[in-house]
């Protein structure tokens, strides 16, 4: 059996399906979180190595920023796919995905905050994880002013198209010039991953709220896709049918 | 396509030349934010010393922003640059043209204005000499990437303020490493050669890159 | 043949300016392009020259879609828009030298010099361009006609700003053009009286207008 995928990269037809989707994408994210947050809170131990209970802020923290550089990727894609196949969907995905991109790199901000507060008794430290966040949220920051300056639409998603996959080209020599502002003393770039050393408990409790966290995003792109759909389509005939506008 | 280049080249210097207020403009900027700092800071010694590579890097990248709004703005206006898109000549080489143009007259005064600083800030003569070679290096990347912005604000409303949004965070990698050479230049024993080497790879890919993206932001912008 | 235009359909934002349009430009062809304000007319010129992408639809020059030859399509083309593309701080000399050299155009400082007498800014040659009027600006830009070798002229309002006599010249200027083999097309409100050749009109107006 052939399933027309094209049929769906139409925006009158995705419209309905978005629809669909979006409550199951809520119930997922709320079980999800739920189920994750529980078993963080209360199944894993009261101390991670000398950091006291309030190393849980991690199920948050760790989940949002995950998804903050996750969604970069997939806004760049949706932003590809637009300017190699041209589809209007795509733009749009693209842009709904930058919101929620930034939602989530300031949350990661503002939790990474918190916990450094606690732990190092210092809101903000110039750290190099830190500061590659502050500097995603003003590359997505750069991404929604380009698009919300430009009246044509068309512009506007490629322009913005344009501006994501230059930031992508850029962000890992960024990335490695803040973690490595003194090339004398780190010839070879190396970060250890710390997630080997987590205990499983807490690494289950972690990848179920990051789980949680893609159904919510998932959620809030396709409701944000779905006004959007609605605003740039409004003088179509589709949606003047749509049984929303017909009561 | 070399003699397009250089058209284009010598074109972009000859307007610059019945404005030449201009090219001054960009270059007090530059020297009037680098007098400020010792005014609201300290004018102590050993702290300026320690703030100026910073300092001196930081004029600059807002220096080249504000000059950026230039680089293409006036032929957009006019309507040259549509003409310029329907030349036989490919795009990307007439963008490159005009973005070696833009840093002859904006970054390259920097550059050569620069030990000035280095008198404000008490530097030491090696230190001096290293600051110049890093900006010479670094210059050129900051208008090379700074087209791409300015070619998608074009026309826009508020466009300046956005373009220095869109490209000072893009700007950090060179700040960083710019200014860390001058910082290691005035510690004994300590090699400048990585930074160099960093800025140099930053510069080659930025002329093998910008100007396509900038061509194709061009097309976007002018459709 | 030349041009050739298949089921192109152009949309502004939302707005859908026309649709479905298919046309033909032969050799010593001139093309007038009718429509009210709005209907799309510049957006269509700009579609052929390859600034503007169609929704739908191709547009072939020799039998080959324009997006796939670019620089050998463009040695055809000369476009001039609603604005005049010269430099005010530049002379209407080095304006005329610019523009040629930059399309490619090789010329002597005599042939400039006779085609900025023929086009009516004899002594105005060394003046920077922002001193000159509105129709002096636009002679400076149509300058460029006399000695453009490119077979495809595309002409937005070339007529605005021109006094009576420029009028005339420009009409004669692009008569010699179709004369001599070359195809032409335009959006004027101005009759263009053609000695040889053949003129055709092309109406961008919505059928609901008519009943206004």
């Amino acid at each position: 059996m052939k399933i027309n995928w094209f049929k769906y990269s139409a925006p009158m037809n995705f419209y309905p399906l978005a629809g669909k989707l979006i409550p199951l994408f809520w119930i997922l994210a709320i079980a999800l979180i739920a189920l994750g947050l529980y078993w963080g809170f209360f199944k894993t131990a009261d101390v991670l190595s000398d950091q006291k209970q309030y190393y849980r802020i991690i199920y948050v923290h760790v989940a949002s920023a995950w998804m903050a550089m996750w969604l970069y990727a997939v806004m760049v894609a949706w932003a590809m796919v637009g300017l190699v196949f041209n589809t209007r969907l795509s733009f749009m995905m693209a842009s709904a995905t930058a919101i929620t991109g930034t939602v989530m790199t300031v949350i990661a901000l503002a939790t990474g905050a918190i916990w450094g507060k606690t732990s190092w008794g210092t809101w903000w430290d110039w750290d190099p994880k830190l500061t590659s966040f502050l500097i995603l949220l003003f590359v997505y920051i750069g991404y929604i002013a380009l698009q919300s300056a430009i009246d044509d639409v068309r512009r506007s998603d490629k322009a913005s198209a344009l501006l994501a996959l230059v930031g992508l080209a850029l962000v890992p020599i960024i990335y490695y010039a803040v973690n490595c502002p003194d090339p004398n003393e780190c010839a070879s770039l190396h970060q250890e991953s710390s997630l080997e050393r987590v205990e499983s408990n807490i690494l289950i409790a972690m990848l179920i709220t990051t789980l949680g966290f893609w159904m919510y995003s998932f959620a809030t792109i396709l409701m944000r896709v779905r006004t959007i759909i609605l605003e740039r389509e409004r003088n179509t005939s589709w949606v003047s049918k749509l049984k929303e506008f017909n009561n | 396509m070399f003699s397009a280049f250089l058209l284009i080249l010598k074109r972009d210097l000859l307007l610059a030349m019945r404005r030449r207020s201009e090219i001054f403009t960009v270059l007090f900027f530059f020297i009037v934010v680098i007098s400020l700092f010792p005014l609201g800071i300290s004018t102590e010694d050993q702290l300026l010393k320690q703030i100026a590579p910073g300092v001196v890097w930081v004029a600059a990248l807002l220096a080249s922003t504000l000059a950026l709004d230039r680089l293409f703005s006036d032929d957009y206006e006019d309507g040259t640059l549509e003409q310029m898109t329907l030349t036989p000549v490919s795009l990307p080489i007439v963008v490159l043209a005009k973005m070696i143009a833009h840093w002859l007259l904006t970054g390259l005064p920097l550059v050569l204005i620069s030990p000035l600083v280095g008198l404000f800030y008490h530097l030491p003569f090696e230190s001096i000499k290293v600051m110049m070679l890093v900006l010479l290096l670094g210059t050129p990347v900051l208008s090379m990437l700074g087209a791409i912005a300015a070619a998608l604000t074009l026309g826009l409303r508020g466009g300046g303020v956005l373009v220095s949004l869109l490209v000072l965070p893009l700007y950090i990698p060179v700040l960083v490493y710019g200014a860390g050479a001058i910082s290691t230049s005035m510690v004994e024993g300590l090699s400048i050669q990585p930074y160099v080497l960093l800025l140099s790879a930053f510069m080659l890919l930025a002329i093998i890159f910008s100007p396509w993206a900038t061509a194709a932001a061009i097309k976007i912008s002018i459709e | 043949m030349m041009l050739e235009v298949k089921n192109l359909t152009c949309t502004r934002g939302d707005r859908e300016l026309f649709s479905d349009l298919s046309f033909k430009l032969e050799n010593s062809q001139l093309m007038r392009l009718e429509g009210t304000n709005g209907s799309g007319k510049t957006t269509l010129l700009r579609t052929l020259c390859g600034l503007f992408l169609a929704d739908e639809g191709e547009i072939l020059w020799d039998g080959v879609e324009i997006k796939k030859q670019d620089e050998a399509f463009r040695k055809e083309l000369l476009y001039l828009g609603h604005q005049n593309a010269i430099k005010s701080d530049l002379t209407a000399y080095e304006n005329l030298k610019l523009n040629c050299l930059m399309s490619g155009i090789n010329v002597s400082q005599e042939q400039l010099m006779d085609a900025l007498d023929t086009i009516g800014l004899f002594a105005f040659e060394d003046f920077p361009v922002r001193t000159l009027s509105q129709g002096q600006k636009r002679r400076v830009a149509l300058a460029k006609l006399l000695l453009s070798k490119a077979k495809l002229w595309i002409l937005d309002e070339p007529f605005v700003a021109l006094d009576a006599a420029a009028v005339e010249q420009l009409q004669s200027i692009i008569a010699k053009h179709v004369e001599s083999g070359g195809g032409v097309i335009l959006t004027t409100h101005q009759e263009v009286p053609l000695t040889s050749g053949e003129l055709v009109r092309i109406s961008l107006n919505k059928e609901k207008t008519s009943h206004v």
